[in-house]
């Protein structure tokens, strides 16, 4: 079954992954309104930049932010002269990393939600009086109900996958840094199979539960 | 009171460049081909197009002059698109409250119960839009935006995309909206039928450009412009139910130049009615012919006389200061001596009720 480490690694992912969402969806809802809306040449730039962790190695994303968390790194550099400590190893360090990971799988789907309302709800909320703020929040929201669902249960999800990133701006600290699939790739590592079976196992479920969920709620929203 | 708008606006090879003035009442249609820029103009007046000039005074309130610019929120007006564009998100009664809600309770001028009756929405408020027909939608779209109580309503073809049959579903209730509401609207239309029967001022606009303005029964008759032309070319006049003739089953309806006779209406007398006579269905003659079974007869004064086509000519006729026109033939007006300022007597073979 699962021993102490387990649980601890079980609880760090789960709360990696959490905050992780909670921060894209803060940052990614107005990057993704921005780009289902703005016609301007750069956005494609920033699409660009925004889908790069889906085509990159998470050892190469890893690799730049270790340089740029670290001690002699520009954001590391800038915590240290602050009085604090350098990102890399730390939790912090970790939740950075994910962000950067999980990014295209929050933003995509709320920019897609978003470009499938149109301008013309927008328009009609504006002449019946709402504000700019008041309309997004009345009318945006609500209608890109299913991509915010989507967005919310892939940012968690793969978070919860992640590996590469962790594994190299987070070590390996057992109790700290040490996430569910790093405990997993440890246990084999250690031929401690019937350990890897429980972790990996769970991991299979969690992630199939997720995603059923988000079918049958989108499809529940489309019906309703 | 009037409603004051110059735009200008410049879309790749399109340029819309507008200038027009209707009184802020009644009925006024922006009428025009399709791709002549009725829709930009509408949006425009809305706030929903930044101009690259734009001028907009309603009713003594500017609202959009030089670097002053009111944006759609903050514009009193109600606007009616061509789709319903309900919000599926909301029920019936959360689309119309919508925009309601967000007005505070002394700027109400439009009772909510009032339009929904107005409208016949009222067994529909809790459905939700997915589940309506394209005429209870258009309704719903309708009173939504009349319950902003707006100083200005603007309609974009709202029964465009309509068939028939919900066309004619609400007209009737666009016509009380007229008649019972005091709020200004503009209505873009490219369907002659539509606006004949609906406006009170009309607004050509050609490739961008106003090309003339003014009241309807003038507007549709001014033979320098091509409304006044072609098959379907015709005058309406406002008349009032004078009398019913219960032995024959016929209502007479009176008007400044003379007095319809129509088959029994079942209307109250007093009650104002629009008459639409199209041009081909009026002759003229010299003389008031008694041995004729057109029952409808009158004098009337030639104003102008201009060329239709090689075989006939359009005559615009002033009966007792409404305007009319007929359409004959270049032989008919050659024999009659037909000329600007001599008396005739006009013969309407059909004349329709609008409404």
């Amino acid at each position: 079954m699962l021993d102490e480490g387990d649980l601890a690694a079980l609880w760090i992912t789960l709360r990696l992954a959490g905050l992780t969402v909670v921060i894209l969806l803060l940052l990614g809802t107005p990057l993704a309104w921005w780009l289902s809306r703005t016609q301007r040449r750069f956005k494609a730039v920033v699409e660009a930049v925004v889908a790069l962790p889906l085509v990159l190695p998470p050892t190469v994303l890893g690799f730049y932010l270790l340089v740029a968390l670290g001690p002699n790194g520009p954001v590391g550099g800038l915590m240290m002269s602050l009085g604090g400590e350098p990102l890399a190893f730390t939790f912090a360090g970790l939740v950075i990393g994910s962000v950067f990971y999980s990014l295209p799988f929050v933003v995509q789907p709320l920019q897609g939600a978003f470009a499938a309302i149109g301008r013309r709800p927008m328009e009609v909320a504006a002449t019946l009086g709402a504000s700019p703020l008041d309309r997004f929040f009345t009318v945006a929201v609500p209608l890109a109900r299913p991509g915010f669902l989507t967005a919310t249960v892939l940012g968690f999800a793969h978070t919860v996958g992640e590996f590469g990133v962790v594994l190299m701006i987070g070590g390996n600290i057992p109790g700290e840094t040490q996430v569910l699939s790093i405990a997993i790739y440890d246990h084999v590592e250690a031929l401690e199979y019937g350990h890897a079976h429980w972790l990996a196992g769970g991991l299979l479920l969690l992630s199939f539960l997720l995603l059923l969920a988000v079918y049958v709620l989108n499809r529940r929203f489309k019906v309703a | 009171m009037t409603i004051e708008a110059r735009f200008l606006i410049e879309r790749g090879d399109f340029t819309l460049d507008a200038d027009f003035i209707v009184p802020a009442q009644g009925i006024s249609a922006i009428f025009g081909a399709s791709g002549c820029g009725k829709t930009t103009l509408l949006r425009a007046i809305a706030g929903l197009e930044q101009p690259s000039r734009g001028y907009l005074k309603i009713a003594g309130e500017v609202w959009q002059d030089g670097d002053r610019f009111l944006p759609p929120h903050q514009r009193p007006l109600g606007y009616v698109f061509q789709e319903a564009s309900l919000f599926p998100h909301l029920s019936v009664r959360g689309n119309l409250e919508y925009g309601y809600k967000r007005l505070p309770p002394e700027a109400r001028r439009v009772d909510f119960d009032r339009a929904v009756t107005l409208l016949g929405i009222g067994p529909l408020l809790a459905r939700r839009p997915e589940g309506l027909s394209g005429g209870e939608r258009q309704r719903v779209a309708i009173a939504r935006a009349l319950l902003t109580s707006p100083r200005l309503l603007l309609m974009d073809e709202p029964l465009a995309a309509l068939d028939r049959q919900s066309k004619t579903e609400i007209l009737p209730f666009l016509e009380r909206l007229h008649e019972e509401l005091s709020i200004p609207v503009l209505y873009v239309s490219h369907a002659s039928d539509e606006v004949a029967r609906l406006a009170d001022q009309l607004v050509l606009l050609e490739q961008g450009r106003v090309r003339a303005s003014g009241p309807i029964g003038e507007m549709l008759t001014r033979v320098d412009l091509p409304l006044a032309h072609g098959d379907e070319a015709e005058a309406v006049v406002e008349a009032r139910v004078a009398e019913h003739d219960e032995t024959f089953h016929l209502t007479h309806l009176e008007f400044p130049g003379g007095r319809f006779t129509v088959a029994k209406k079942d209307l109250p007398l007093g009650q104002p009615v629009r008459l639409r006579l199209l041009a081909r269905d009026v002759s003229l003659s010299l003389e008031r012919h008694e041995g004729t079974s057109i029952l409808n007869i009158f004098p009337a004064k030639i104003e102008t006389l201009v060329d239709e086509n090689p075989a006939q000519l359009m005559v615009r006729l002033d009966a007792g200061g409404v305007p009319i026109l007929s359409r004959i033939t270049r032989k008919s007006a050659t024999i009659l001596a037909l000329e600007p300022g001599k008396s005739v007597y006009v013969q309407v073979k059909t004349v329709a009720l609008l409404g």
